[in-house]
């Protein structure tokens, strides 16, 4: 599992990298009300704003954490945005393939990722 | 990290921390914005049982001085003069446009008048008042704190503490001691549930607000769902759904200005912006404040612009306050539209440069229980 200074996971299976967000921020941002998913096949930039997430207090952005395509998203969420809460490690909001698979390598691990959020 | 060292802390700020809040900066002060429950959980308890709000942030002025409820209706457009020893009523500050300068409630006190304010309007109340009013005595009770107690469980829980309280009505005022402080006591809120609000010395608020989180039924409540549940209610907030560029009637507000304030009335006018918000009363206004049920899920907050169909490049209205209400399961909206959108009319807000519909509704989403 790797972790990105926006409080996402990912969990790369053979190419295929699911993309969550971390019981930190699922925390920061209170209890989801909202999902909206990007379309299957969506081209995607690093740092492109491809998931909107709602909360009682806010709108935010999960960004793409890689350059690459969404091959997946998580339908669930949309009718039951709570599970973001109940369980962000298993909450997963897309699927995609990249282009730059190295980057990861330059990911934070766990320890390093708790470090990063203060949870440690 | 604190990046609060300007903000002023409020009676019961070790209270909240002690209690896990997360602070946040409102009106200049440091308040609870939520506590480990969520604001979930907080509006859904409010709803079933009780729930404790600090609103120490909210301005405590009284009125002192010849006829001071007639006084007070030069600033103010309501029947303060036909308000009963023991009654509070609902009224704003207006302004010569006749846009309203801050919403707030009113109570007869003997001879004085006791106005609760807006925390973020005070200052500039003051001023107002003072400006307005320059033969009396304006006074910020700055020693004095002030909480809310909300929800169908509330008065059972507040009876334990000050059994009197069982015998008010919606919108009585009075005092009792407590433990030789002394609370002034109103059965009113902004929650949309029967509640009280109560006044006491700011040295006896932590005392007091631990007394009541001592029951069971009573969890505090912080600001967010505070918001939720007002919006729910249908109450407007004053500096998004209520604005110097609103008038009463505009923001829906006409059933707080009595006959005897209105054209014909006794007292008339006399007011600022009275010729303005009179004939509005008559003839109508422009645009009003309405309710909005966005389809699907997506909740459309304060600032989404709406337009009479998909394609009209003219926005026709805006919202004012918007989010998910938890009781009602789903998006809801406030904001003004013009006023020949009734009831049933479909608009389309637009939400990240897409246009989506949205149906205007009559507040509130959820009907208040108060104790009458």
């Amino acid at each position: 599992m790797k972790y990105t200074e926006e409080h996402e996971w990912l969990d790369n299976k053979d190419g295929v990298i699911t993309v969550g967000i971390t019981g930190h921020a699922a925390t920061q941002l209170g209890d989801v009300v909202f999902v909206e998913l990007p379309e299957v096949g969506l081209e995607v930039t690093k740092g492109e704003e491809i998931v909107v997430i709602e909360s009682v207090k806010a709108a935010s952005d999960i960004l793409a954490p890689l350059d690459g395509e969404i091959t997946e998203v998580n339908e669930a969420l949309a009718d039951a945005p709570g599970l973001v809460n109940e369980d962000p490690e298993a909450a997963w909001f897309f699927r995609m393939t990249t282009t730059t698979p190295e980057e990861m390598d330059g990911m934070m691990d766990e320890d390093a990722y708790k470090d990063f959020s203060g949870d440690a | 990290m604190r990046d609060d060292i300007d903000l002023l802390p409020l009676p019961l700020d070790a209270l909240h921390r002690a209690l896990g809040a997360k602070m946040v900066p409102f009106a200049g002060y440091s308040m609870p914005v939520q506590y480990p429950a969520g604001v979930m959980a907080e509006h859904l308890h409010t709803r079933s049982q009780a729930g404790l709000f600090d609103v120490s942030h909210m301005g405590q002025v009284l009125l002192r001085g010849p006829d001071a409820a007639a006084a007070a209706e030069r600033l103010i457009p309501v029947d303060l003069v036909g308000l009963a020893q023991g009654r509070q009523r609902y009224g704003m500050l207006t302004l010569p446009e006749g846009g309203v300068a801050d919403d707030l409630m009113a109570a007869r006190r003997g001879d004085e008048l006791y106005l609760v304010v807006n925390g973020a309007m005070k200052q500039a109340d003051l001023a107002l008042l003072k400006h307005g009013l320059p033969d009396h005595e304006v006074i910020l009770l700055e020693d004095r704190a002030l909480l809310a107690l909300q929800g169908p469980e509330a008065e059972a829980a507040l009876a334990a503490l000050v059994p009197m309280v069982a015998t008010m009505r919606f919108m009585d005022v009075a005092t009792a001691p407590w433990r030789g402080a002394d609370l002034w006591i109103s059965r009113s809120g902004y929650t949309g549930e029967d509640g009280f609000e109560i006044s006491l010395p700011a040295d006896a608020a932590e005392a007091f607000a631990r007394a009541l989180l001592d029951d069971d039924r009573v969890l505090p409540i912080g600001l967010g769902a505070r918001d939720s549940l007002r919006l729910e209610a249908g109450m407007p907030l004053y500096g998004q759904d209520l604005t110097p560029e609103t008038t009463p009637v505009e923001a829906d507000l006409g059933w707080a200005i009595q006959k005897v304030r209105r054209g014909g009335g006794a007292r008339a006018g006399g007011f600022p912006g009275a010729e303005v918000i009179l004939s509005q009363l008559t003839a109508g206004a422009p645009r009003r404040r309405v309710g909005l049920v966005p389809d699907g899920r997506a909740p459309m907050r304060a600032g989404v612009a709406l337009y009479e169909s998909e394609t009209s490049t003219t926005p026709i209205g805006s919202v004012t306050s918007g989010g998910f209400g938890p009781s009602v399961g789903g998006p809801i909206s406030m904001g003004y539209v013009p006023a020949e959108c009734r009831q049933g009319t479909t608009l389309y807000g637009d939400l990240r440069g897409r246009r989506l519909p949205v149906r205007v509704t009559d507040l509130p989403f959820h009907t208040p229980r108060y104790k009458r």
